[in-house]
């Protein structure tokens, strides 16, 4: 399987010829060219994916299976940074996931962005980061991982900022860069404790079940924790930070001043789960070695699911509520993966967290394609200028329908296969977590059917904008990857999932928890007809309810303050009392002792400049003293 | 010490006669080098200095070495280095006059600058 090298190569010298290409070409032809390399890849990751499933399967378990790999810094025998690719079960499906999404977000955008300034840009941007994303998945060792872990946050930098003339998409590209630097940082000190310890950097080695390398550090402790649950921890937090879990999730709601295909591909599908398959990578790690950690991931995303899915209920911006539904549904993968166990029954969260990342990539690409099809059309991301769009829009309201329902988890949609999965996990993990769950399921199919009402149905008073153009249907080409993406959610629901992805590489057959499953139709079904109630047709309920709740609408509509609580943290706390003590100390001290020195120098040479007159029998008179002197210190002295 | 090389038949003037002359010489050279503002004055001066170190070559060769003649050669050079050192140093001034329309000392201090 050494083709599987040309996945990551052909995105790369993509990137380096759309984006060293001339601009006087047509930019179209950067387009063409992205789209062609990115399907040839995509074509070479389904072979890949056939090949592996059908070919490595020994002994009861996948295999992993190393087809190439280079030392690529050598700095002492046990210190060595390799890259290579790594192909086991999750990297081959984590391939097949990005680069289908991928594609469909290249096909759209050569529609989408038409006549962008900054067309060939773009691609050169969008084919750097699937390089990096593909990097990502495939690394065999922690740190090849990190590399590509910060590439992707530079290709999602500079995506963000693509408009880079509004402000607002500057800023925002800032604050995701900053954002999951900070988290990069503790990610980083996580790496070298663990690699420190077990001198390793090699998945293989630290996932192999050979608890041995953790011998040392298990028992030296830090603050009441092992070292190595402080290392697993501080990894943890850089997956954190890249799939925007709270408190660290501030960055993706404004990531979405992006273009939104970008978000569809970067904000939804596939950087924001990096996180996630982090965990994943190292999951034997947490399961085994760490389970106090692993707890402590699935309390993080519970929260965050619940979170984020109450301000979801609250936004107008439509690409605000698909962002933050995100946020909520990377937490479910987040409970998935931290109520699991290792084993072929005892890891069902895992299998269910793998699943739902993959269904959820394809149902919210699929839902901010359609999201970008309406605002092509509208020319606005507010909800308020937007309703009876399904009569005018009919492609892109049946494919919305379909994820909002597989989103929602109505059988036979793809989220609800993998979301009771992880309900089961999780009331298999404990009752309150599961139950605590399916209310958060029932609210994320409310706000995506007040998503979808607002849109499509709601009769409001159209805005001038509507009279000046009327809406239609966006070109073949957006709207194919459309129907793609839809036809996908329709059949990815009965993929027998647990037969390629597992938590220790075997075989495992899903059957449905009809009790489980029951309850979770039922509550969606609430969620769907509490939003039809209220958001289907134009009336003064919401209004009513909003005056009731006044003081939670407020607090949800502005995320709970947690951004102004950062900057508080940020400006006034961290600049005011270490930054502004550090730079008058800069300033003044180390600044004034240089200073000073200058100071010095410069009066002495003033005083001393005198000497120099430049009257030549001055200096003579001294030279004819000097010698006398010093004769007279030989005559008289020595 | 002198007595000891001289014979009284060859020792008319005493070898201390010629250095209190080429004493008196240089330091009349160092005293109007200092004190003359004229840069040609001065030149003057510098000319005495080199002749006081030239008639002491001459004696001391004269009167201590007798059978070498080292010293009259380096008085040789040093009246021929001297005649070039003066063209030189004339031009100079000439230079300095066409640019300050002085030759007094004091006015040539610009090189400070």
């Amino acid at each position: 399987m050494q083709y599987a090298l040309v996945i990551l190569l052909l995105p790369l010298l993509n990137f380096l010829v759309t984006g060293l290409m001339d601009t006087r070409w047509k930019a179209r032809v950067a387009g063409t060219i992205s789209t062609v390399a990115i399907a040839v890849i995509t074509l070479l990751s389904y072979v890949t994916a056939y090949e592996y499933f059908t070919t490595r399967f020994q002994d009861g378990s996948y295999q992993a299976f190393i087809p190439f790999e280079l030392n690529w810094l050598r700095f002492t025998d046990t210190l060595q940074v390799k890259l290579g690719l790594l192909l086991d079960p999750i990297s081959v499906m984590m391939l097949v996931v990005v680069t289908t999404v991928s594609l469909m977000v290249h096909l759209y955008s050569l529609s989408y962005m038409k006549g962008e300034r900054g067309f060939e840009r773009y691609y050169a941007f969008l084919s750097l980061f699937t390089f990096s994303m593909l990097g990502l998945v495939v690394a065999t060792n922690i740190f090849q991982m990190y590399i590509f872990w910060e590439l992707v946050g530079v290709s999602s930098y500079l995506l963000i900022g693509f408009y880079y003339t509004r402000p607002a998409a500057v800023a925002a590209a800032k604050k995701a860069f900053i954002v999951t630097r900070f988290a990069d940082l503790f990610f980083l000190a996580g790496i070298l404790l663990l690699s420190y310890y077990t001198q390793t950097f090699d998945f293989t080695a630290l996932t192999s079940g050979d608890g041995r390398m953790f011998g040392t550090i298990g028992s030296l402790t830090f603050m009441g924790g092992s070292v190595l649950s402080w290392a697993m921890a501080l990894i943890f937090i850089g997956g954190a930070g890249k799939s925007a879990l709270f408190p660290l999730h501030i960055w993706l709601p404004d990531a979405m001043e992006g273009p939104t295909p970008v978000s569809a591909l970067i904000h939804a599908a596939t950087m924001v789960v990096a996180g996630v398959y982090l965990v994943a990578r190292l999951f034997p790690v947490y399961a085994v070695q760490t389970p106090e950690v692993l707890h402590g991931i699935a309390y993080t995303g519970l929260f965050t699911a619940l979170f984020s899915a109450v301000i979801a209920c609250v936004q107008t911006d439509i690409k605000r509520v698909l962002a933050f539904s995100t946020i909520s549904q990377i937490g479910f993968m987040m409970v998935g993966l931290g109520v699991s166990g290792y084993g072929a029954h005892e890891g069902l969260g895992y299998m269910a967290s793998l699943f739902h990342l993959f269904t959820h990539a394809m149902f919210k690409a699929l839902l901010f394609l359609g999201a970008g099809s309406v605002i092509h059309a509208v020319h606005s991301n507010s909800m308020d200028d937007m309703g009876q769009l399904r009569k005018r829009m009919p492609v892109t309201h049946l494919t919305f329908l379909v994820a909002c329902l597989a989103i929602a988890g109505i059988p036979p949609f793809s989220g609800f296969f993998s979301k009771d999965e992880i309900l089961a996990a999780a009331f298999h993990f404990s009752p309150p977590v599961g139950w605590i769950l399916s209310g958060i399921a029932g609210l994320t199919a409310f706000y995506m059917f007040r998503l979808y009402y607002n849109i499509f149905w709601n009769d409001k008073p159209p805005t001038s904008r509507h009279a000046e153009h009327p809406v239609h249907e966006s070109p073949a080409l957006m709207t194919l990857p459309l129907i793609v993406l839809a036809l996908i959610t329709l059949v990815a629901g009965f993929i027998p999932f647990g037969r390629f992805v597992t938590s220790d590489r075997g075989l495992y057959t899903i059957s449905l928890d009809w009790q489980v499953a029951a309850s979770s139709i039922l509550i969606a079904l609430a969620g769907i007809g509490l939003a039809t109630v209220l958001y289907r047709r134009n009336n003064d309920k919401p209004a009513r309810l909003k005056l009731k709740f006044a003081g939670l609408h407020e607090a949800a509509t502005h995320r709970f303050y947690i951004d102004e609580i950062y900057l508080f943290l940020t400006k006034k706390v961290v600049f005011n009392s270490i930054s502004r003590p550090l730079a008058w100390f800069d300033r003044h001290i180390v600044d004034g002792f240089m200073n000073l020195l200058a100071t010095v120098s410069n009066r002495v040479s003033v005083r001393i400049k005198g000497i120099q007159s430049g009257h030549i029998q001055q200096y003579a008179w001294v030279f004819l003293f000097a010698t006398l002197a010093i004769a007279g210190i030989l005559l008289f002295v020595v | 010490m002198g007595e000891s090389i001289l014979t009284a038949s060859q020792a008319y003037i005493p070898l201390e006669a010629y250095i209190l002359v080429s004493l008196i010489m240089f330091f009349a050279g160092v005293y109007g080098f200092l004190v003359r503002r004229s840069v040609l004055l001065m030149l003057i001066s510098v000319e005495l200095m080199l002749n006081a170190a030239d008639l002491n070559f001459a004696a001391i060769n004269r009167y201590l070495y007798p059978e070498h003649s080292e010293g009259f050669f380096f008085a040789l050079f040093t009246i021929a280095i001297a005649a070039c050192e003066t063209a030189v140093a004339i031009a100079i001034f000439i230079n300095a006059y066409r640019n300050l329309q002085s030759v007094k000392v004091n006015s040539i201090s610009t090189l400070k600058e």
